[in-house]
């Protein structure tokens, strides 16, 4: 039943010839420059360092941080939140796209997605590479305790990992019969096992299954992703902690993913329209449009973080106040001034002008500003709190040592490793929906602006 | 049967002693002056400073500061592993075996009395010789806390069983209640009303760290007679 178009090409038949999108595309796949190899083996030396560092911990236990008492939570937690957060945005920001059928998202959906997947490990990871006893992760299953949030936590973090995977999975799979015909090699090999694990042939009545697929699953994932910030933040929330126990941290904490991970898409969208010269599938209207997303959520951030320091400083509870001071005036002024310049001032300015969100530089510089800031608002949360406790004294200040900082490095250079390591094998444009809006696009949206105004006379439409 | 121990800051001297019994009772390392200064000493009772009145007419108190064996326990309910637990005469326990580290039950409490074991436990020369045979040592990357000497209840049950009786108020205390030489800790049944330790509560109108969180702490202090509260 297969048509000559689905089926598959047997080893050893000619390639079919590429389409103009596949050819750009499908480029950065099958070449390779030094550039790419040298960024590849610098990223797999941190990475290795990083592992290293791992390894002195795990021998020398947790005692090799900087992590003190009452500081017991530190960069490692700062770090969970924080990748968690960055990996909000993939599918979030696709599926907020995809539901409302913007016809731009189309040439950035992929690479959005391919963030989420990845990072969220790290997430994860980074409590793992926390406990003291890492041998013992598995023990959160066989001796579960649901009134954890951190059971809630591995729930929820499970349950999008699942889903984002299978989210950026389905829009692929037509890419993958393209690619099957079309790329040789190894790779040819790679995606006929693909293929073949989920049977799709890009059949007509498949294509048709496939597109409400992700149609049921771009409306799965937004609670779901909702709900994963949500409860990172409600490990710190549900606690009695000064400045923890709030109730706006869920939706405070979900603002910030959002913000962090539109960000990370601007800056990866800015390196590889770059560096794989997409230059013709990422126009400034995507930045512009991306970067007023970024704008409003830089708003979004301020309000959120007025409020919460507001209420604090005019309630006046004595124990809260002195966290809050700690920030504002205190040992954390630095870490948070900067917050509020790299994660407001610095992107509101650039990002308030159209010639801005239209340059490169603008873009880039306010994405990782962004990205830099929201790394220090993690910390300013984490951390503060636990040093203030309610009832020790101690003059031991938490100062996080090369362990640490070394993981977290290489926490950024593994993603980043197995980011390029995917575009190495799959396209980061969906070749066909980008073929499929630039033939059906115009017409679908001819007929749905044709259903907002009254129907023309003598069109014959029904009213 | 809830036990709970009453300090009376009006007879404490500030002494150390529940201090140093503490560590030889519950094997718990002594911390050199890195560790100590690094914040990073398992002392599981302290002795905490408490500043009264105002400058010039200022003067500092010592209390004992120790796991304060909450009824409602901040730290059992943020467990994802159920490795400390609130067992069923109102000690706050800890297993050593299944804690997996993740110490958010050292952040959870309010009193920031949980510590954690951030290496192996170093031993002094000649001192591991010293250990106690009735408390596991623990491994690096665990948390642990004051139990109430729970192996000393354990101990009296065994004897209360082989005389054919139930374990009463009488019939064991912990180490520092035991030691301390001013006579300041007094160990019972807060559910008896007529214990000498529910009497002293009611009668010096015993208080509780931060009551208004709601943790309900079975360690209560009692103010000097005519000290400002």
């Amino acid at each position: 039943m297969s048509t000559a178009r689905a089926g598959a090409a047997p080893v050893g038949e000619p390639l079919a010839p590429m389409t103009v999108h596949e050819r750009a595309i499908f480029a950065p796949i099958t070449t390779t420059g030094t550039g790419f190899k040298a960024l590849a083996l610098g990223l797999a030396l941190v990475s290795a360092w990083a592992l290293f560092a791992w390894i002195w911990q795990l021998t020398h236990g947790l005692g090799v941080t900087g992590l003190l008492r009452p500081t017991y939570w530190g960069i490692y937690i700062t770090n969970f939140v924080f990748f968690i957060g960055v990996s909000h945005a993939g599918t979030l920001i696709s599926a907020i796209l995809r539901l409302s059928k913007a016809e731009w998202r189309r040439s950035v959906t992929r690479m959005a997605e391919v963030i989420t997947v990845l990072v969220i490990a790290f997430g994860a990871g980074n409590v793992i590479v926390d406990l003291g006893r890492s041998d013992r992760a598995l023990y959160v299953f066989r001796h579960a305790n649901f009134k954890s949030p951190l059971l809630w936590d591995i729930c929820s973090i499970s349950i999008y990992l699942t889903a984002s995977t299978i989210y950026l999975v389905l829009p692929m799979l037509p890419d993958l019969v393209r690619l099957e015909q079309k790329v040789g090699g190894w790779r040819g090999s790679v995606y006929r096992a693909l293929l073949r694990a989920t049977g799709y042939r890009d059949t007509p009545k498949q294509r048709h299954r496939l597109e409400r697929a992700i149609g049921v699953m771009m409306v799965l994932v937004l609670p779901i992703a909702i709900s994963v910030h949500t409860v990172v933040s409600w490990v710190f929330a549900m606690t009695i902690q000064p400045m923890w126990h709030s109730t706006i941290f869920g939706p405070y904490f979900v603002a910030g993913a959002i913000f962090s991970g539109i960000a990370a898409i601007l800056t990866f969208m800015v390196v590889l329209r770059r560096a794989y010269h997409l230059e013709a599938y990422l126009r400034p209207v995507h930045f512009d449009n991306l970067g007023k997303l970024l704008l409003v959520m830089t708003l979004f951030w301020l309000y959120f973080t007025f409020a919460e320091h507001l209420t604090t400083y005019y309630g006046g509870e004595p124990h809260e106040l002195r966290v809050l001071f700690d920030k504002v005036t205190g040992r954390f002024a630095l870490q948070f001034w900067v917050m509020v310049v790299t994660c407001f001032v610095i992107p509101f300015a650039i990002l308030c002008r159209a010639k801005g969100r239209r340059s490169e530089l603008g873009i880039l510089l306010a994405s990782l500003s962004v990205n830099f800031g929201m790394y220090l608002e993690r910390y300013t949360i984490v951390v503060p709190s636990l040093t203030n406790a309610r009832i020790l004294m101690t003059d031991a200040r938490y100062t996080p040592t090369w362990v640490e900082w070394s993981i977290l490095a290489g926490c950024v250079s593994t993603f980043l490793l197995l980011y390029l390591g995917f575009t190495k094998l799959f396209p980061i444009i969906s070749v066909w929906e980008v073929e499929e809006g630039i033939e059906h696009g115009p017409r679908e949206t001819t007929d749905r602006l044709a259903t907002y105004y009254p129907p023309m006379a003598g069109s014959g439409e029904a009213p | 049967m809830r036990w709970a121990m009453v300090i009376d800051l009006g007879a404490c001297t500030g002494c150390g002693a529940c201090v140093v019994t503490c560590r030889q009772e519950n094997n718990v390392p002594v911390a050199d002056e890195e560790t100590f200064y690094h914040g990073r000493n398992l002392d599981w009772i302290q002795l905490e400073d408490q500043a009264e009145g105002e400058y010039e007419n200022l003067r500092v108190r010592q209390y004992p500061l120790m796991c304060q064996q909450c009824d409602k326990p901040p730290c059992v309910k943020v467990c994802p592993v159920r490795a400390t637990y609130r067992d069923e005469e109102g000690i706050v326990g800890q297993i050593y075996r299944r804690c997996i580290g993740c110490r958010y039950c050292t952040n959870a409490c309010p009193y920031s009395v949980k510590t954690f074991n951030w290496k192996k436990p170093g031993w002094a020369e000649g001192t591991e010789r010293r250990q106690s045979p009735d408390v596991s040592l623990r491994p690096a990357g665990v948390v642990e806390k004051c139990t109430f000497c729970h192996h000393r209840r354990q101990k009296a049950k065994e004897a209360v069983r082989a005389e054919g009786r139930e374990l009463g108020a009488g019939d064991y205390e912990p180490a520092c209640v035991e030691v301390c030489p001013a006579g300041a800790m007094t160990f019972g049944d807060l559910d008896d009303p007529s214990s000498p330790l529910a009497q002293l509560v009611q009668d010096r109108h015993g208080e509780r760290l931060m009551d208004d969180l709601g943790t309900e702490p079975k360690v209560i202090y009692l103010r000097p007679p005519g000290g400002r509260s």
